[in-house]
């Protein structure tokens, strides 16, 4: 009796949310159809939060690098979309994706530096850079220094000549990065790679010994999402049309929200950032009027949550009934044969 | 005999305690060697100085005939030196299956298509196949240690390194176990075992090495080690501790 067997890396469950999820982003490549100019600006800010979250989730949830230093790879994406378009002629969008590859450069040799930390120390570090990248672009004086700069009118049209088509494109830019970078998450979790980084959040000693470098999958891990946070800075700029150091490496902005929407929705999950994204939206919408208490509920619904549910929303749902939507594990089926 | 590991005047001390003490030592290819000795006397850790866990104070470690003190724990895997774990360190999160295929993906570097395969015979090698899916945590403390050998094997090591496996087993799991273990050594690995069940020893090894306060006391024959009265001193005090 010779039995045989498979290895499946999908379920029913799985080629639903995949189909539901193409569904979707169909419909939303439709958007400037169907939405209006504000909702089109929503929906920009969702993804842009969508994608960091995500980017932030493969590296603490998944590489345990608690960085509260991200807001330095946007901000600089953000400030070499300017300078790239201002002084070297280029086409914005060429410019950041280029300056994608920039950000991941220059990540290195941060990397060589922070990467001798740990845990709460790697933390202050990656903030401490991150200040030290937002003091050193305020001291360039043709991007406006302290004060900052706005995108040059000839730079805004050469995007396209008018207001809606402009706006239009970006948003498709933002939409496809963001489908590019949920993408990306998911395929090296389910690799050969993402499992040894699984492998490595579970036990460091045993995935070693297993032949796993520990420094390479985690540096691996944190120049990709250096980069591609570099690119949606540079996305998150355009939108804007004007930077100021204070606006581009802001922790709140681009590290704070980010971590409250992992935490919320489920950190090391890859549910979670969606949840989260949706959860703090709704809370942003219905309470942002409400001034700075806003603030303070956001702090409450961040607490409720670690308290009730330490693994976040997500977490929580997905172990009470046993659900993955994009699952990451690999089954042994048993093919019956003769 | 060519010899596969050999350590030459291997010297660790942790504080006043000496794991390795002028250690020399040596495995032929596809050669069994038993480890024994009291507990405390640094058998562990001669693995975790093998495998570069732990870094020797003094001495050199030679394996196919090159020093392998510059590679790191990885490379040495990658090499193909794999350990079992005394206390087993399986991926808690992951199953069974997932476990052995970041073995043999990571440590053997097997494309995906031949480690899942390589990883299904060995599971049902070592009896684990029917618990492929279930996830390492939930395991027994025995199953966890024969995951550790499958994951062990799963890296396709030249020379495997096992920490005291067949500890709690039953007098027929444990024939199973030394019959697996004959089957890896018919395959032309060689093998270091570290066991207090001195009788599953003596069935498997071909030679015995006695260790206590890091140096080694005796060497050879099993039988002869076993008989020796400097050792059957040291033996009566593992029964009194296993
Ligand atoms: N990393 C470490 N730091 C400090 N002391 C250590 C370390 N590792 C081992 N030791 C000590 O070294 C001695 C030898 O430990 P080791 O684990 O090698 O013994 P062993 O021969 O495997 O014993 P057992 O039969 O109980 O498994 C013990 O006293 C242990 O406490
Ligand atoms: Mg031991």
């Amino acid at each position: 009796m010779n039995k045989e067997y498979e290895i499946l890396q999908s379920s029913k469950v799985s080629r639903a949310s995949g189909f539901i999820a193409i569904f979707l982003i169909i419909f939303l490549f439709f958007a400037p159809w169907w939405a209006g100019r504000a909702d089109i600006r929503l929906l920009s800010e969702i993804f842009l939060y969508l994608s960091l979250a995500s980017l932030w989730n493969l590296l603490a949830g998944y590489c345990g690098l608690v960085s509260v230093g991200q807001q330095a790879f946007v901000g600089l994406g953000g400030y070499l979309l300017f300078a790239l378009t201002i002084f070297s002629g280029f086409n914005p969008f060429a410019a950041i994706l280029v300056s994608g590859i920039l950000g991941a450069l220059i990540s290195l040799p941060v990397a060589f530096l922070i990467f001798r930390l740990r845990g709460a120390y790697f933390a202050i570090g990656t903030w401490v850079v991150a200040e030290v990248f937002r003091l050193s672009f305020a001291q360039i004086q043709s991007l406006g220094g302290g004060s900052g700069s706005s995108l040059p009118v000839g730079i805004v049209k050469s995007i396209a000549s008018s207001k809606a088509m402009r706006e239009s494109l970006t948003y498709w830019m933002i939409l496809g990065l963001t489908v590019f970078i949920l993408l990306s998450v998911y395929l090296i979790l389910r690799s050969r790679r993402g499992i040894a980084l699984i492998a490595i959040r579970d036990n460091e000693l045993a995935s070693q010994s297993l032949g796993i470098n520990i420094l390479r999958s985690k540096l691996f891990v944190y120049v990709v999402t250096a980069g591609l946070t570099t690119i949606l800075g540079g996305l998150i700029f355009l939108q804007k049309l004007r930077i100021s150091p204070d606006a581009a490496f802001n922790v709140n902005d681009w590290t704070a929200f980010v971590i409250f929407i992992v935490v919320i929705g489920g950190i090391g999950t890859i549910e979670g950032p969606i949840i989260g994204v949706l959860v703090f939206f709704i809370l942003r919408e219905t309470l942002a009027d409400l001034g700075s208490i806003y603030l303070i509920m956001l702090g409450f619904v961040a607490i409720f949550v670690m308290i009730r549910a330490p693994k976040g929303i997500w977490g929580f749902v997905s172990s009470k009934y046993n659900i993955e939507l994009f699952p990451l594990s690999r089954k042994l089926k048993e093919i019956k044969g003769e | 005999m060519k010899k596969i590991l050999e350590t030459k005047n291997l010297c660790k001390s942790f504080g006043a305690i000496k794991v390795a003490d002028e250690l020399n030592f040596h495995v032929a290819e596809n050669e069994a060697l038993g480890i024994i000795g009291p507990n405390g006397a640094g058998k562990t850790s001669l693995f975790n100085l093998i495998t570069g866990t732990i870094k020797q104070d003094k001495g050199n470690i030679f394996y196919q005939g090159e020093s392998i003190d510059h590679l790191n724990v990885p490379n040495r895997c990658h090499q193909g030196i794999s350990r079992s774990f005394q206390i087993p360190q399986p991926f808690g999160g992951l199953s069974v299956f997932e476990n052995t295929f970041v073995a043999a993906s990571h440590g053997a570097g097997l494309s995906t298509a031949i480690a899942n395969k390589t990883c299904i015979q060995i599971l049902e090698q070592t009896g684990l196949l029917s618990k492929a899916n279930q996830i390492a945590n939930t395991l027994t403390l025995l199953e966890r240690k024969r995951l550790e050998l499958a994951r062990a094997l799963c890296a396709k090591p030249k020379i495997l390194l096992l920490d005291e496996i067949a500890g709690g087993l039953t007098e027929s799991e444990c024939q199973l176990l030394i019959q697996t273990i004959f089957a890896i050594k018919d395959t032309g690995i060689s093998i270091i075992w570290i066991e207090h069940i001195v009788h599953a020893l003596m069935s498997v090894v071909d030679r015995l090495t006695v260790i206590n306060f890091g140096a080694k006391i005796a060497d050879g024959p099993p039988k002869e080690i076993m008989n020796s009265k400097d050792v059957k001193e040291i033996y009566i005090g593992i029964e009194a501790d296993a």
